[in-house]
């Protein structure tokens, strides 16, 4: 079953799709420029809780801190 | 000859400066954007008998108007109108770099897209179809390698080429789909009816800021005659749309690229880059640390250990020239003056180039190479813990060296509140220059607890950054909150271009001798004068009698502040020349007690001066009270702002007094004195 969870609990290496983005108007909006858009597909490159993460978005590589990632909401593409 | 202005704008790591320097042959002028601490550079290149004047914007993703290098990049292109914007767009990463090329079409920009690190995208395995890019965008699409200069002349024809035909109001290459369009065609046919507003303004990217909340646009358009027509139809718009306009509009704008034009454009599967797997190492939860510190005091030394010997050349330089000339001079007031006040006070000055040089060296090679935004996902966690940003870091190491180059490494925390809280801390972090005065100190009073009240020292100064950078982001309101969370690109590992960097680091440098090295210059001279005069009193034949000085009457004079403290008038003068320079310190010790300064702590000792509290005490003063007046001109530079200047020098000041209170006061109930 897949179910929806935080883009911080995404383990490295894994794919997931993006459902939405739960923060304040500012980050939200940020979040959106740098291409985090719901529908739009992450990677996790690296994770070192409870550090900050780095994933892949429309070809960028973006470092996220912990809790951002944390209002990220997103459905993990099966068999990655 | 024709001449025409041209902006360069792009995301941050494109390759904008490189594209800059090419075209303008590195020969810019650098100033601030008015009233702003953002820099601005202008250059000029003359391509086939037009001269075009070009701008370089500030790095942005976006051109909403909630940061002040969008806001920046914005109302130039709105307000002056520049003949052509070229738009630097990475091809490594194209998906995310065309949203701001549709911003900029939606803007009604004549627009050039120069397509950068065309090598990088090739070496991916992306195939990019320039042809069909430029006709799904409406605009010319010329590749290049800007490290190479491969494809500059080919972007100056293009230019030529789009200011000639002057194209505007392209933005109807960009279509958003059902019901976006139709509102925002309607909010324009509003607008469009005040005639002002409609002249100034591209109506169409009016209607969409209008929808989206923008908070200058909707201070603009409140003026309008049409506000009350238009607030109805805003109503009647978040009924269809919803609340959040804004981010639906930024999630529109990425379908356009991800379903329109990126299927269309480019092919190529991603393998596993080099950068990914030097990631694995620099950014491990095990190496990334010792990475970090191994590559931090890589660049210490090379910044401190290769620019020593340039500074003290300079130094000899200028000191033999001020005598070199004074001795030509019979006028003893004036040959002093000249040789002590012009020519050590420009000896000064320049001293402080070097370091600054080859830190901007070492600092643009490793944010070139792309490792320095690593270094910060690396001590983010770290920094946040301590209400500092994960950018601070690098700034505090550098302190340790020098807080001249420090102050001005800050320049790489993009938030205006982060980078000034950093900067006022960063005094903090014991500079070299005051290594002299705890060795000085310690070897006269402390005995063998000289190595251990030295090293104290250092222990003290991050104790207290850290203390002071919680109290100020609790108290005052500007530094509220938590620090700005990591949202942060990771570029690409790259070589960085020699030429590019020489020329960042020798533009920054010359910056600080023009805006720091009047202030610095200014002090020298102040205090030249204050310790030689009255004249007659002070040059006693060939005895130089400080005492007599207005100096030392100023120092007479600060005594009984000082009494608590256990210093005394020497000490307060000492302080004083340490405000110059903080190793002056030992010089006026030495200058005082009339001996060389290679025996001033015996002398000291037998003196009496200090007991080992007070003593003590002397050493945390030095390493708190006011910035050196280098390190305040590099303040007063990067924060723009005497407000912050006067205010660094007043709180550290107090904290300095109460911190040798402490231990005078603790020292003594402990049986110390």
């Amino acid at each position: 079953m897949v179910t929806e969870i935080p883009l911080s609990f995404l383990p490295e290496n894994h794919e997931a799709v993006i459902i939405e983005v739960r923060g304040g108007y500012g980050l939200t909006r940020r979040l959106a420029e740098l291409g985090f858009t719901s529908g739009a597909r992450v990677k996790v490159l690296q994770s070192t809780p409870p550090g900050p993460m780095l994933v892949m978005v429309r070809g960028a590589r973006i470092a996220l801190g912990r809790g951002i990632a944390m209002k990220i909401i997103v459905k993990p593409v099966e068999g990655v | 000859m024709k001449k025409i202005r041209v902006a360069l704008i792009g995301n941050p790591n494109v390759g904008k400066s490189q594209i800059f320097n090419n075209l303008t042959g590195g020969r810019a002028h650098v100033g601030n954007w008015p009233g702003k601490t953002v820099e601005k550079k202008e250059g000029t290149c003359t391509h086939k008998g037009v001269e075009m004047q070009i701008v370089d914007l500030p790095g942005t993703y976006s051109l909403t108007a909630r940061s002040i290098d969008e806001l920046i990049a914005r109302n130039y292109i709105i307000e002056e109108k520049p003949d052509v914007v070229i738009d630097i767009v990475d091809a490594s990463t194209l998906e995310r770099n065309l949203y701001l090329t549709i911003q900029l079409l939606e803007l009604g920009a004549n627009v050039v897209v120069a397509l950068n690190k065309w090598d990088v995208a090739k070496s991916l395995g992306y195939e990019i179809n320039v042809e069909e890019l430029s006709k799904l965008l409406g605009v010319p699409v010329i590749p290049t390698v800007a490290t190479e200069k491969i494809g500059m002349e080919e972007l100056k024809d293009a230019v030529l080429e789009a200011a000639r035909r002057k194209d505007r109001g392209r933005e109807e290459a960009i279509k958003y789909g059902k019901p976006y369009d139709e509102v925002i065609s309607e909010i324009a046919t509003i607008l469009e009816k005040d005639k002002e507003l409609a002249s100034k303004y591209p109506v169409k990217w009016l209607a969409i800021k209008v929808l989206e909340a923008d908070e200058e646009v909707t201070k603009i358009v409140n003026r309008s005659p049409v506000r009350s027509e238009l607030e109805l139809k805003l109503e009647e718009a978040k009924k269809v749309l919803g609340e959040d306009i804004e981010t639906a509009l930024a999630e529109k704008r990425y379908s356009i690229i991800s379903d329109t034009i990126i299927p269309r454009v480019l092919k190529g599967a991603r393998p596993l880059t080099l950068t990914d797997m030097l990631d694995k190492a620099f950014l491990s939860k095990y190496l990334g640390i010792p990475i970090f510190l191994a590559l931090w005091w890589a660049l210490f030394r090379f910044t401190f250990d290769v620019s020593a010997p340039f500074s003290r050349i300079l130094g000899m330089l200028f000191s033999g020239l001020g005598q070199l000339v004074s001795a030509r001079i019979n006028e003893p007031q004036l040959a002093s003056f000249i040789a002590d006040g012009i020519f050590g006070g420009l000896g000064t000055v320049l001293s402080f180039f070097p370091p600054i040089f080859f830190l901007f060296i070492g600092l643009a090679v490793l944010e070139d190479s792309g490792y320095l935004a690593r270094a910060a996902f690396v001590m983010d966690r770290l920094m946040v813990k301590l209400g500092l940003h994960g950018r601070s870091f690098i700034p505090m190491l550098i302190g340790f060296g020098c807080n001249v180059p420090a102050v001005m490494a800050t320049r790489t925390i993009d938030r205006e509140e982060d980078r000034i809280l950093t900067i006022l801390v960063n005094p903090l972090m014991s500079c070299s220059a005051r290594l002299p005065v705890y060795i000085l100190i310690g070897s006269a009073v402390l005995g063998s607890w000289a190595a251990a009240g030295t090293y104290s020292m250092y222990i003290l100064g991050i104790v207290l950054a850290i203390l002071m950078a919680k109290l100020f982001r609790a108290v005052i309101p500007y530094f509220k909150g938590k620090p700005s969370p990591l949202i942060m690109e990771l570029p690409l590992y790259a070589v960085p271009a020699v030429k590019t960097t020489l020329i960042h680091a020798w533009e920054r440098g010359s910056l600080f001798l023009k805006k720091a090295g009047t202030i610095i210059l200014l002090v020298v001279i102040l205090s030249w004068f204050l310790s030689n005069y009255p004249w007659e009193a002070v040059h006693q034949g060939e005895e130089f009698m400080i005492s007599n000085s207005y100096i030392a009457q100023l120092g007479g004079l600060l005594e009984p502040y000082f009494r608590p403290l256990g210093f005394n008038w020497m000490a307060a003068v000492a302080l004083f020349f340490g405000f110059l320079a903080k190793e002056a310190v030992v010089g006026t010790f030495a200058t005082m007690l009339g001996v060389s300064e290679g025996e001033a702590s015996q002398a000291l000792a037998s003196a009496g001066i200090f007991t080992p509290v007070t003593g003590f005490a002397f050493m945390a003063f030095t390493l708190v009270y006011t910035p050196c007046m280098a390190t305040l001109g590099a303040i007063y530079r990067e924060t723009n702002s005497w407000k912050w200047t006067v205010f660094t020098v007043v709180y550290e000041l107090a904290l300095a007094y109460l911190v040798a209170l402490a231990i005078v006061t603790f020292g003594s109930l402990l049986g110390f004195a």
